[in-house]
């Protein structure tokens, strides 16, 4: 066997992946992706071992709802044939690969900077010689937008080359926002203090990254999260998407300035984000989720509160939808605007809802399911036209399935558990991996510890790494005024790419 | 001179009108009716910063820009009391003394360099030309019915004949209405409110003026909207006296205001590349009215 086969949150010694030479490592995970529309690349890193580099491939399987881990061992100034000329969704995974451990891939179509890490190989790359992309043409025109917008967003570049007001090409270059969350994890010692930076990563996906932690951790300590945990978890990644989601659909009804939808969606999500607040005491959901215990147990007068807050919600919610699916004007500007095909979204390796867009089925609930998901029977919502009015219906369908889902377990509310004993160390020579679906698609954490149990290797792993080339994809050939609405349907996140 | 103060009175209100219908309609109390007049009284307290890539025409263009405006509102008459300035042919003098001032507007937003100005300047060039087209069917028809040249005499003979005149102005007023709203970079054409510079037309073009020269722009739109609604007040007010046609001619100003409001409100941007569409369907209105005065004046052989 050249791979392990692991599940979703389980943790394995290091020594039961299968170590092999390069050409074979790569052999055997491009045959396992290829031509198998199941299989996806969800992390592909590497890291330092006694003067060699250890690369780790995860592959993931949505049918047998297994992960294959494999991994090879090569020398720190190797020059390996990129993966990514086979099969582009590991071109972004090389080019971290290649920014932080200078290892070169041969057949790679560009090697760029991924996002500029605190810690990368050449120091000398600066974000200011970002090589971009150019067409060279009497015709033709660039625009750049950013880092800094007009809008309250992050920071981000966006270089279009345009002929008058049509897109050819979308060049995103990011790294503006980038921390050092990676590297944060090694050093801060202390499980709260990492906990807190777990919730820091993305601040519209708390609850999804906060899980993904906890998870991991609690794999990594052999401890398991107990029924109640998973339920209070639950409950708030599916609040977390009912609120986001929301918000969402009010921007992109501001960016094609539907006045009615923006101001009643913006209305709408308020109530729920305030939830949070009631129940933990942050509109984010930031300290709601802690490893091996429950600080804020789900009760029955929370149960009330939640139920009359769905009530005021869902009637609003399908109304708004209703007026805007039936409006021609916000219909003629999101039909056949920003269009990506199944082949497209397969071959760049894209997640969650931007994958759901166009029939790809990526949902880890019901691909690799945690938690409680198992009992939930998850039928992921599907859209087959893959432009921003699927994104729009995507959206639409997934808050009222959530609030579905949260009416069915608000029935049986459980017990809180007893808190259990955090081992202080972590299992040694181990790796670990955890996937979660936040409202944007798979959010992937992993870990390798060393031989007294401690942090080797943090990585972390947004949908927004993935997704971003399939904004830049979406709108080639479309009007530039319509980048904005594009964006927004999207929504991907700038320091969840930047970490 | 009746028609000066009366626009200049109404300008005061206008944005203030409209801003306040989008604010109830959406649920919010909104700023007062006075908050836009307040703006400009606050930027024109401000200095101006310029950037150093540009000219003399950078600094002249907002000047140019409202002096045009004004002398535009100068022909315009109330119903049956002449403008400060009338001729024969003064409608071609209005259109032409406005596009001198939006063609400022434009050679100043290139002067800036930006690619965003750049791109918002040839938008706002590709439908001014479209809309011009309208705005010349529909007033040479009403000339070639009244046989008349200059807006005072095409106004104040408008309604002598038969009441038909009254269709053909409402025909007329749907078409002014859409030309103001393109003039003026609204909705459905463009978002005023939008902070996404790759959207914008009109309010890209601005981006770099600042201080007295931003507030000299803002003033222009207002008296622009006014200027519109006045017009479009003549086409009904023209046979009335005074004590009937001053009350109608604000309460068209406030209808026209409040409308604007709620197509804000009430529905999307359109897609860029539909806007030349639209606007060209405003010609074929236009034209219809064209059609009309045919008929009416039986010239159909």
């Amino acid at each position: 066997m050249s791979f392990i086969t692991i599940n979703n949150q389980q943790s394995v010694p290091l020594s039961s992946i299968p170590e092999m030479t390069y050409d074979l490592f790569f052999d055997s995970n491009i045959t396992l992706i290829e031509n198998h529309e199941e299989r996806h690349c969800v992390l592909y890193f590497a890291f330092r071992e006694t003067g060699n580099i250890r690369l780790i491939c995860c592959i993931a399987d949505d049918l047998q709802h297994n992960i294959l881990v494999s991994s090879s061992l090569v020398s720190s100034d190797a020059v390996l044939n990129s993966m990514a000329a086979r099969n582009l969704s590991f071109e972004k995974f090389e080019r971290e690969i290649h920014e932080n451990f200078d290892i070169g891939f041969v057949g790679h179509p560009w090697l760029k900077p991924v996002r500029y890490a605190e810690n990368r190989a050449d120091k000398t790359k600066t974000i200011p010689d970002y090589p971009f992309f150019g067409i060279e043409s009497e015709e033709l025109h660039e625009v750049g937008v950013g880092p800094v917008h007009a809008g309250i967003i992050e920071s981000g570049h966006f270089r279009f080359v345009c002929n008058g007001e049509q897109i050819l090409h979308l060049e995103i270059q990011l790294g503006y926002q980038h921390r050092g969350v990676e590297q944060l994890f090694l050093e801060k010692k202390k499980l709260i203090q990492r906990t807190t930076l777990a919730e820091s990563i993305a601040g519209d996906s708390v609850i999804g990254h906060t899980t993904a932690f906890a998870s991991l951790w609690e794999s990594l300590s052999g401890m398991s999260a107990d029924y109640e945990m998973q339920y209070s978890r639950t409950i708030a990644q599916e609040l977390e998407r009912i609120a986001i989601h929301t918000g969402d659909l009010s921007a992109i009804c501001t960016d094609v300035a539907y006045q009615l939808g923006s101001s009643v969606f913006g209305r709408l999500r308020t109530p729920v984000i305030n939830f949070f607040q009631e129940w933990c005491g942050n509109r984010l959901a930031k300290g709601l989720i802690r490893t091996g215990y429950n600080p804020y147990p789900f009760n029955k007068a929370l149960a009330d509160r939640l139920i009359a807050v769905l009530d005021a919600f869902e009637p609003d919610f399908v109304e708004m939808n209703s007026e805007l699916s039936r409006l021609p004007s916000s219909l003629s500007r999101f039909e056949r605007t920003g269009t990506m095909k199944y082949d497209q979204l397969l071959s760049i390796g894209t997640v969650g809802m931007s994958a759901r867009m166009n029939a790809l089925n990526r949902d880890i609930r019901l691909s690799h399911p945690y938690g409680i998901y198992p009992d939930l029977n998850h039928v992921p919502v599907m859209k087959h036209h893959g432009d921003v009015y699927s994104r729009v219906q995507i959206r639409k369908e997934e808050v009222i399935q959530s609030v579905s889902y949260i009416r069915q377990l608000l029935k049986k509310i459980p017990d809180a558990g007893a808190a259990q004993e955090i081992p202080a160390n972590l299992k040694p020579d181990s790796f670990a991996i955890s996937l979660t679906e936040g409202w944007r698609g798979e959010i992937c954490h992993a870990a390798v510890t060393g031989k007294n149990g401690e942090l080797v290797i943090y990585k972390v792993k947004d949908p927004s790494f993935h997704n971003w080339l399939a904004l830049a994809l979406a709108v080639r050939n479309n009007e530039i005024s319509d980048f904005p609405v594009c964006n927004k349907s999207f929504d991907l996140s700038y320091c969840g790419h930047d970490l | 001179m009746l028609s000066i103060i009366l626009i200049l009175f109404t300008s005061f209100f206008f944005t203030g009108i409209i801003l306040r219908t989008k604010s109830i309609t959406s649920g919010r109390k909104g700023p007062g009716i006075l908050q836009p007049v307040s703006d400009v009284k606050r930027l024109f307290r401000k200095g101006s910063v310029y950037s150093e890539t540009t000219s003399i025409i950078f600094r002249i263009a907002p000047v140019i820009g409202f002096s045009s405006v004004l002398m535009a509102c100068l022909v315009v008459p109330f119903g049956s009391y002449k403008g400060i300035v009338s001729f024969d042919g003064d409608f071609i003098f209005f259109a032409y003394i406005l596009a001198l001032g939006k063609f400022f507007s434009i050679i100043s937003a290139m002067d800036t360099g930006s690619s965003f100005e750049g791109m918002g300047a040839s938008r706002e060039a590709l439908y001014s030309m479209f809309a011009e087209p309208a705005f010349f069917i529909l007033i040479g028809s009403f000339a070639l019915l009244t046989g008349k040249t200059s807006f005072y005499e095409i106004f104040s003979s408008l309604h002598l004949g038969s009441s038909i005149t009254y269709m053909l102005g409402g025909m007329a007023a749907f078409v002014l209405i859409m030309i103001a709203m393109i003039e003026n970079s609204r909705m459905p054409v463009d978002d005023p409110k939008t902070h996404l510079e790759l959207t914008m037309i009109h309010e890209v073009m601005i981006l770099d003026n600042s201080g007295f020269d931003l507030g000299l722009i803002l003033t222009a739109g207002y008296l622009k909207f006014a200027m519109y609604g006045a017009i479009i007040a003549d086409f009904f007010i023209g046979g009335l006296s005074l004590v009937w046609a001053v009350p109608l001619f604000l309460f068209i100003q406030f209808l026209f205001a409040v409308m604007v409001g709620l197509i804000e409100s009430f529905m999307a941007r359109f897609r860029m590349n539909h806007n030349p569409q639209f606007i060209l369907a405003l010609s074929s209105v236009s034209f219809l009215i064209f059609l009309g005065v045919l008929l009416v004046l039986e010239k159909f052989v």
